[in-house]
């Protein structure tokens, strides 16, 4: 079972539930750390990392001794990563997006693939939770093939819990499409409910379950609350403000280790989600 | 020689259009007879990413080995100089005006792009 | 014409609430909202909108089902599963790489363009707002920051105005790269966490790829004041100005519930005194980069 941990607005606490319920579930748990533009999750976790894996997006590399400049490969790329200019021809590989029409266009076989660098997986484990993140290199546009990658470390049999971006567009899509349960993380103020929104819509768009966290749940309005009511989103938890959460996740402490009740209630939590997917995928099967 | 001007315009009288890879039209000019042709650029101005590589590949094809403009990218420039097309930066005026300060030695040429890559 | 850029790296450490703060004490600017992906800055500005346009974004591959034969050459060449096995395009995981356009023998694959989201022109009590919104889902959104920064410059100009306060999106990725090249000076608002210090030190590193002179203040530094230290003795080993501090106060909160700015709210509350310095400090260097860069376009 997969549950994808997102939010539209950043900073509402995501990497705070995604830890801790990846810490108070008992059994064979996976965290995914799919944030690969900042991530964050491994600095709560604090894994012993026994492994990493650069991976690389394909990108075309030309052998002029067979090229006959005939431009058919440009002509195929919409991306304009591959030009014929004068005498030579010239890969621009920070634009290429690795389909690989290139390579499978050119009549005289003279395009092969190389690799650019997206940035490097890392993995390892603590306390029985295994670990793994994605991290973009620094100076790279392209998130969501490294998200991909992330996501192909995702083992059957265990559950894994994905710390997605904020935002909703591609790469967010990339860290929820293909999930259980999407577990939305907001707080309650005009930001949060607009952004919550948007994530909402993307979830639609998806077609996966979800509920909502609300996080600092005693600052800001009501409005939140009234929107999950109207959309018959199912409210799972709510994490009121106090300062000394917010002082300990500044130090990297996990929520569900810090203080007593926590760890229950985000075991809790795992249950309502895995029933409510429950219920989902039996709906679905009879329609 | 052929020389290519970003134009803002069809004509000789047309302004010199700033910007290379997102230009209306690149006019290729014949030095010697001031015969030109204006080569539609709307394809590349519209393009996503890579408009001045485009843009470049197009006047290699025509045969320009001098571009006449005001900004040019990295990637442009990039492209520009592995099509052996020497480049002129900063350049205002009409496109007949650039072409006569041209042929009269009044041009320099850049080693190095002056604008910032467009994403 | 200059650009403050504000970004954060991390999200949620205040950033769009800094920049409406700004825009209540600057004058002579024009404001420009590039986090298209979630943008909440015109829930303080309360825009009324001018212009409303259409974003163009990538195109997307549709199969013509009554020309399909099911070949399968286009499920063989597309490398991102877009196409299943009733040869239906999957919009999401469409690329628009136009292989299967391409390689299609009975040239029954279109690629249509899509609109992908839209962009404005509006006015604002604190003057013109250049803003977007890019659809759910999409991608694109690098473009749509370089154009909705670009419209934002145009705007400045003929009105003739000399300053663009941009609210610039979080992470490191393409839209932060779109949101960067060009710009005349760069904040970063951090918060004193591990999380914050980690995130700031990855987007300081990609502004300084960018060349662009970089600034940064710490907010709710009174949560944690060591990691507060420890970022901005971080950023002084980076280059990185730091310009000052910001305390924990509920009035961020307060003040977006009502949809006023600082200033508007509280002007004499800790975090507003503490914002105006910070703008002041962030102003005069914005003019000393200007000034030296004045030989240079844009």
């Amino acid at each position: 079972m997969i549950i994808s941990v997102a939010s539209g607005k950043g900073g509402t606490g995501k990497t705070t539930i995604a830890t801790s319920m990846a810490f108070s579930v008992e059994g064979a748990v996976q965290l995914l750390d799919c944030d690969v533009e900042e991530p964050n999750a491994h600095l709560f976790v604090r894994p012993d990392i026994t492994g990493a894996e650069i991976i690389y997006t394909p990108v075309p590399e030309v052998n002029m001794n067979r090229c006959t400049l005939c431009g058919t490969c440009s002509e195929i790329c919409r991306f304009n990563a591959i030009v014929v200019l004068g005498e030579t021809i010239l890969p621009f590989t920070e634009l290429c997006h690795g389909c690989g029409g290139c390579m499978l266009a050119c009549p005289e076989k003279a395009i092969r693939e190389t690799g650019r660098e997206l940035g490097v997986i890392e993995y390892g484990s603590r306390k029985g939770l295994e670990f793994i993140h994605g991290k973009l290199r620094i100076g790279e546009a392209m998130a969501p093939p490294l998200i991909r990658k992330v996501r192909e470390y995702a083992k059957p049999g265990f559950l894994t819990i994905i710390d997605a971006p904020p935002g909703t567009s591609c790469p967010v899509i990339a860290a929820m499409s293909g999930a259980d349960f999407i577990l939305l993380v907001t707080e309650p103020t005009p930001f949060g409910l607009h952004d919550l929104k948007l994530a909402v819509g993307a979830v639609k768009l998806l077609d996966i379950p979800c509920g909502l966290v609300i996080n600092r749940s005693d600052i800001g309005d009501g409005r939140v609350r009234e929107y999950a009511l109207a959309e018959n989103i199912p409210v799972l938890m709510e994490i009121p403000f106090a300062r000394g959460i917010a002082e300990a996740y500044s130090r990297g402490e996990v929520l569900a280790q810090i203080s007593s009740g926590w760890k229950e209630k985000f075991q809790e939590l795992s249950e309502r989600i895995k029933n409510i997917a429950r219920q989902k995928s039996a709906g679905t099967s009879y329609a | 020689m052929k020389i290519a001007v970003s134009s803002t315009g069809k004509d000789l009288d047309s302004p010199v259009e700033p910007r290379f890879g997102r230009a209306p039209y690149l006019i290729i000019v014949d030095t010697d007879t001031l015969e030109f042709e204006a080569l539609d650029n709307s394809a590349s101005m519209n393009a996503f990413k890579g408009a001045g590589i485009q843009a470049a590949a197009m006047i290699s094809r025509k045969g320009a080995r001098v571009l006449l403009t005001g900004y040019c990218g990295p990637k442009a420039f990039e492209a520009l100089e592995a099509a052996k097309i020497k480049v002129a930066n900063n350049v205002t005026g009409k496109v007949k005006e650039a072409v006569t300060a041209f042929n009269g030695g009044l041009i320099s040429f850049s080693d190095r792009p002056n604008a910032e890559a467009h994403w | 014409m200059h650009e403050l850029v504000v970004i954060s790296g991390k999200g949620g450490t205040g950033k769009t609430t800094l920049l409406a703060a700004f825009a209540s004490l600057a004058r002579k600017k024009v404001l420009c909202d590039a986090d298209v992906d979630a943008s909440d800055l015109h829930l303080i500005m309360n825009p009324r909108i001018h212009q409303r346009h259409d974003f163009k974004g990538g195109h997307t591959a549709l199969i013509n089902q009554d020309k399909c034969t099911g070949c399968g050459i286009c499920r063989d060449v597309c490398r991102f599963d877009a196409i299943n096995e009733n040869f239906k395009v999957n919009p999401l995981s469409c690329e628009g790489c136009g292989v299967c356009h391409y390689f299609c023998p009975e040239e029954a694959v279109d690629l249509p363009q899509k609109t992908c989201g839209e962009w404005y022109i509006s006015d604002t009590r604190f003057g013109p707002l250049a803003h977007a919104r890019l659809g759910v889902a999409e991608e694109n959104s690098g473009r749509l920051v370089t154009l909705i920064r670009k419209q934002g410059k145009e705007l400045a100009e003929r009105m003739g105005l000399d300053l663009m306060l941009t609210d610039g999106p979080p992470g490191i990725g393409c839209p932060v790269i779109a949101s960067l090249g060009g710009a005349t000076a760069v904040l970063i608002v951090a918060e004193p966490s591990l999380s914050g210090l980690h995130d700031m030190e990855r987007v300081a590193q990609l502004a300084h790829g960018f060349n662009v002179p970089t600034m940064t203040c710490v907010n709710k530094f009174d949560l944690n004041p060591d990691q507060a230290r420890a970022i901005e003795s971080m950023a002084e080993r980076k280059n990185v100005a730091v310009m000052g501090r910001i305390p924990f106060d509920p009035i961020f909160t307060k003040s977006m519930i009502m949809g006023r700015t600082l200033f508007e709210y509280d002007s004499q509350s800790n975090g507003a005194l503490s914002v105006k310095s910070i703008w002041e400090k962030v102003f005069k260097s914005l003019k000393n980069h200007c000034e030296k860069n004045k030989k240079l376009p844009d």
